[in-house]
């Protein structure tokens, strides 16, 4: 496939913007029914506690009320929220839409209360009256393991979830064979999504027709469909969901909570629309947390720097229920663990756990991140040990070009990659040895600077359909209508990424248009095909895959009609700038004059099947391995701890760019999270298992005063895994700086001998390290 | 948010919102900016029956310079008090605490008044207006009172004004130096509110501290005149020894020190020491 290059490759202004920014879009909550019910859900106050009683009468008198429902309404009716993950001997915990007679973290659904408004549902809502008996808790992973902590599922015994091992190659050998052995124990700390919309679920039932409409933020309209309806025991294709304009996810709507299948039940009961809108508060408590790993990991090393083994003993807390993919999060820890490097030998050992608290599940990186900080902060340990400057350990074992595609000991083949490219790219634009010497000096005069180089490669493009458990494809259809306008139906469902404007650049360029006369269509299970949905950067690297395959159809069924308008033989035209040339005397016919006759046929060969439509379904014959390197220059401030990033440079590589300027903004975003991690964001339960941090009062998400500029440029390595050579960069900026990051400020900190400080590295932890 | 039920009113004058505020005693709280109180309400920490919005009052907005006296209304927000060109002249001290609170967004809402009010031991105004040696003038229908500063900050978000007041202005006399001055801070990494917040008010002459005013917030459940820091500084020239030694005292009038998951006590305390130090340096550096 070639492409013209009008619109793909250029910086084209987003077209959802418009929209966005004048606040006329339509969220869930914008969507406005007639005789809409609002839904209050009462939400445990404890951690961990038997319901002995639920007292919902004077809720039910309460003005406005319709109808209290809890666990025992719902038993037997509405099925438990679906974990999809299979690991062999996995212990899936029932997990009912409401409570049934025990609650297992704060926030947990207890009941339902349904009203005229949301004002009196929740006036109501604090009418309930629930006894609890409060049990024992754990919210420490670690301990959570040990045989005398309070079991939470007594159903297993046990808090372990799981057992997973991963990796091959002779991990004894290696760690025999090694120089040094460097070890060190690492925590990964719990965060929280935070998208700008919360949760939102609005659901009408229309007894007559016996069909239902579900409008949701979520980012997989089609799986939600399937797993709401098997919950509710209803006919997959009675039921609609619509996804509206969704702001933000990051992971955490790619997942089917209680709230979905309770609404559509609710709408089941009482005939009428009813609308749930998560506050920021439920937002915190009840929506996934991502990250929570924490492990030991050791590296065997020649006293050159080869690197010879990695073994990671860990533990990851998986919150109190499995959701949709919380199990298979530490899973792509363990694929990833080869990070840019050749590691003859890798072995990693997981335990998952229950704790009492909010699930963890997929959090923009899901379980990358935790690798590639790992895998980075573990090379600047082993460079101070064997006393190597951390670029050129790193240097030395990195794969060459030529050894694409690398087979990894985790039993991965990154599919193409050039890691030195980014390397010498971004240490040009950040002048390491002149910044080196800088330090140094600085370090005379008493100011800590610190210098942290993070390599990271990813893994991307969701995924080959084996190795997901919803399968992987991703599906596109191109529809040119009667007036050759084009509409594009994508089984993704953007929600920020700005595909709306990346798709319709690439329909413009493959068949010639403009760009405007596309409308990208998606977020309806109604209207567009069976498709997989946003996540594990794949809009573009799959989902874009699709639609050049629909357009190559549409383009190809477009040709034999128009040989048969230009009564030549389809051998001899050519397909150029929207037109079919290379008929005799010059002729030729646009796609739109095409469309036309191909509704209208009252000229077209035989047997030609009306329309101009086409529908592909796209397999990835692997995942793409997006890399790069970030370099973060920041210095501590002796008195107060406090860190000032000086500098950040970032070089990534996400294979081709069909818009320059989306492939920054997410970039731009990705590094926020990804600072804001090593910096300053954390969930914090207390021991009770309370959260602390359940507003945004306290709990920091990235503002833009408190990051510096971003120096960005990249290196293009295409992969041939996708006809578009793109590889995605929804997550990479999150992977890249948040061990850049780290590495920076611990490196600030090594006149203080500090070789290691878990995240966050708040100025009062810095501090005490100084004066330790 | 979803509050409890409340009624609500609007008065246009303060005689109105006395009125209203006699009538409905303690069940009424009054809403300016709403940065304090709507917070409250929508995590039902406060259930009022009745909300007086004192927002549509024009009277209560205006900033005054006249003489040696400088008036701002209650209902000035933090935005109007940060780009006032007459407190950037006579008492910049107010404008450059205003433009440290919050976000834009937060300084286009939140009120001094308001803020002051609500008495949040992490706030930033409290130091600015201990600092100044502020008089707070508030209203009941009874009459008028003045609260002076350091009288005005009773307890962890108690202020001096009774539930039958409103605060209408905030009085400050023209600083003799109005330059010396520097308000710095360590903002909380998700709310933007004072880890530890220093405000120093200075008159120095010829290197040397002829009064030195300091309040700290942030750091004890009511902000505070660092007078231990104050008394150590007056008099003396200002070399990098006798401010040392000064600062050294910043935490001293602190009996309890706050903790939270942000900043242990004894971290507040030493941030106090460092940011008087600092600040004192800044505020001497622009006499």
């Amino acid at each position: 496939m070639s492409f013209l290059a009008k619109y793909i490759g250029q910086k084209v202004k987003r077209t959802e913007d418009p929209r966005l920014v004048k606040g006329i879009g339509h969220y869930v909550d914008d969507i406005k029914l007639a005789d809409t019910l609002h839904v209050v859900i009462l939400r445990s106050q404890y951690a961990h506690a038997k319901i002995v009683s639920i007292n919902t009468d004077a809720a039910k008198t309460s003005p406005g009320v319709v109808a209290v429902y809890t666990g025992a309404d719902v038993a037997g009716k509405v099925g438990f929220v679906p974990c999809a993950a299979a690991l062999p001997g996995l212990n899936v915990p029932k997990y009912p839409v409401l409570a049934d007679g025990k609650v297992a973290f704060v926030g947990q659904p207890i009941a339902a209360v349904v009203a005229t408004d949301k004002y009196k549902a929740r006036d109501a809502a604090d009418l309930i009256e629930v006894d609890y008996d409060p049990l024992d808790v754990v919210t420490d992973a670690e301990a959570s393991a040990q045989s005398d902590s309070p079991v939470i599922h007594e159903e297993f015994g046990t808090n372990v979830a799981f057992t997973h091992q991963a990796g091959t190659g002779d991990i004894d050998s290696a760690f025999a064979q090694a120089d040094k052995i460097v070890k060190e124990k690492l925590n990964h700390q719990r965060l929280a999504p935070i998208s700008m919309e919360p949760r939102g679920v609005l659901a009408h039932y229309l007894p007559g027709e016996e069909q239902m409409t579900l409008w949701s933020s979520t980012q997989i309209p089609h799986l939600m469909r399937t797993q709401v309806a098997i919950m509710l025991g209803m006919a997959e294709n009675r039921l609609r969901v619509i996804t509206p304009e969704v702001g933000g996810g990051f992971g955490c709507k790619l997942n089917v909570y209680s709230e979905e299948a309770l609404l559509g039940w609710i709408a089941m009961q009482v005939h009428k629309p009813v609308k749930w809108i998560e506050s920021r508060r439920e937002n915190f408590q009840a929506t996934i947390h991502g990250r929570a790993q924490v492990g030991t990991c050791e590296i065997a090393v020649k006293n050159d720097g080869t690197l010879l083994g990695l073994r990671y003993n860990v533990t990851a807390d998986l919150g109190a229920y499995l959701q949709l993919l919380t199990p298979a999060i530490p899973t792509l820890t363990g694929l990833m663990l080869s990070g840019c490097y050749k590691i003859p030998a890798i072995q990693m050992n997981c335990v998952g756990v229950f704790t009492n608290k909010m699930s963890t599940d997929a959090y923009r990186g899901a379980g990358r991140p935790e690798a590639t900080y790992l895998v980075e902060r573990m090379m600047d340990c082993v460079a101070l040990e064997l006393k190597m400057d951390p670029v050129e350990l790193r240097r030395k074992n990195m794969p060459k070009p030529s050894e694409f595609p690398f087979p990894t000991a985790t039993g991965l083949f990154y599919d193409s990659g050039d890691y030195e490219k980014a390397l010498d790219k971004a240490l040009a634009m950040a002048d390491y040895q002149k910044l080196r010497a800088e330090q140094a000096e600085a370090r005379k005069q008493g100011r800590l600077i610190g210098i942290g180089v993070s390599t990271y490669v990813e893994i991307c493009a969701m995924g080959p359909s084996i190795a997901l458990p919803a399968g992987g494809w991703e599906s596109a259809t191109v529809r040119v209508e009667p007036t050759g306008k084009v509409t594009v139906l994508t089984g993704v469902s953007p929600h920020g990424q700005g595909e709306e404007t990346a798709f319709a650049q690439i329909i413009g360029d493959m068949l010639g248009i403009d760009m405007n006369d596309v409308l990208v269509i998606h977020g309806d299970t109604s209207i567009v095909q069976y498709g997989i949905g946003t996540f594990g950067s794949r809009g573009l690297a799959v989902g874009g895959a699709a639609l050049v395959k629909a357009a190559e159809k549409v383009v190809a069924k477009a040709k034999t009609l128009a040989a048969h308008l230009l009564q030549t033989d389809e051998a001899s035209l050519t397909f150029e700038n929207g037109k079919f040339v290379g008929a005799p005397n010059d002729k030729s016919v646009s796609i739109q004059e095409v469309a036309l006759a191909a509704y209208i046929p009252h000229n077209v060969p035989e047997d030609f099947e009306p329309g101009l439509t086409a529908t592909h379904f796209f397999e990835p014959k692997n995942f793409t391995f997006p890399s790069g390197t970030h370099i973060c220059v920041s210095e501590v401030d002796r008195e107060t701890g406090d860190v000032k990033i000086l500098r950040y440079i970032a070089v990534d590589d996400c294979g081709n760019q069909i818009n320059p300027m989306i492939v920054q903004g997410q970039i731009h975003g990705g590094i926020a999270q990804g600072m804001a991690q090593a910096l300053f964001e954390e969930v914090v339960y207390d021991e009770n298992g309370q959260l602390l941090t359940g507003e945004l009062m306290d709990y920091a998400v990235p503002k833009a005063h408190q990051l510096p500029f971003f120096e960005l440029d990249h290196t293009v390595t295409p992969t041939d895994v996708n006809p578009l050579g793109a590889k995605g960069v929804g997550e990479a900026g999150t992977i890249g700086s948040t061990p850049a990051t780290a590495n920076s400020v611990i490196d600030a900190l090594a006149p203080f001998g500090v070789t290691h400080v878990d995240l966050p590295l708040r100025p009062e932890k810095l501090w005490k390290l100084m004066n330790n | 948010m979803i509050p409890a039920n409340f009624e609500y009113f609007a008065p246009k004058t303060i005689e109105e919102a006395l009125q209203l505020l006699e009538q409905h005693g303690e069940d009424a709280k009054i809403l300016s900016g709403g940065h304090s109180l709507i917070p409250v309400l929508k995590l039902r920490l406060a259930s009022p029956g009745v909300v007086i919005d004192i927002g549509r009052i024009a009277e209560l907005k205006a900033i005054k310079v006249d003489g040696s006296t400088i008036s701002i209304g209650a209902n000035a927000t933090h935005a109007e008090i940060a780009a006032n060109a007459d407190l950037k002249t006579h008492c910049p001290l107010l404008a450059e605490t205003a433009a440290q609170i919050g976000d834009q967004q937060v300084r286009n809402r939140g009120t001094i008044g308001g803020s002051l009010t609500h008495a949040d031991p992490a706030a930033d105004w409290p130091a600015a207006i201990l600092a100044l040696d502020a008089e707070i003038v508030a209203r009941s229908s009874q009459g008028t009172r003045t609260i002076k500063a350091a009288d005005f900050f009773l307890d962890l978000m108690t202020s001096a004004v009774e539930s039958d007041e409103i605060v209408t202005e905030i009085r400050i006399a023209k600083p003799e130096q109005p330059a010396a001055a520097v308000y710095l801070k360590v903002p909380q990494s998700a709310s933007g509110f004072a880890v530890i917040g220093v405000a120093a008010q200075l008159k120095v002459t010829n290197g040397k501290c002829e009064a030195a005013s300091i309040g700290v917030t942030g750091l004890a459940p009511k902000a505070f005149r660092a007078s231990s820091v104050e008394a150590a500084l007056v008099g003396k020239t200002l070399d990098e020894a006798a401010i040392n030694a000064a600062s050294a005292k910043a935490d001293a009038e602190a009996d309890d020190a706050m903790e939270d998951i942000h900043a242990s006590g004894d971290y507040r305390r030493h941030l106090a020491r460092v940011f008087a130090k600092r600040a004192v340096l800044a505020a001497a550096a622009k006499a």
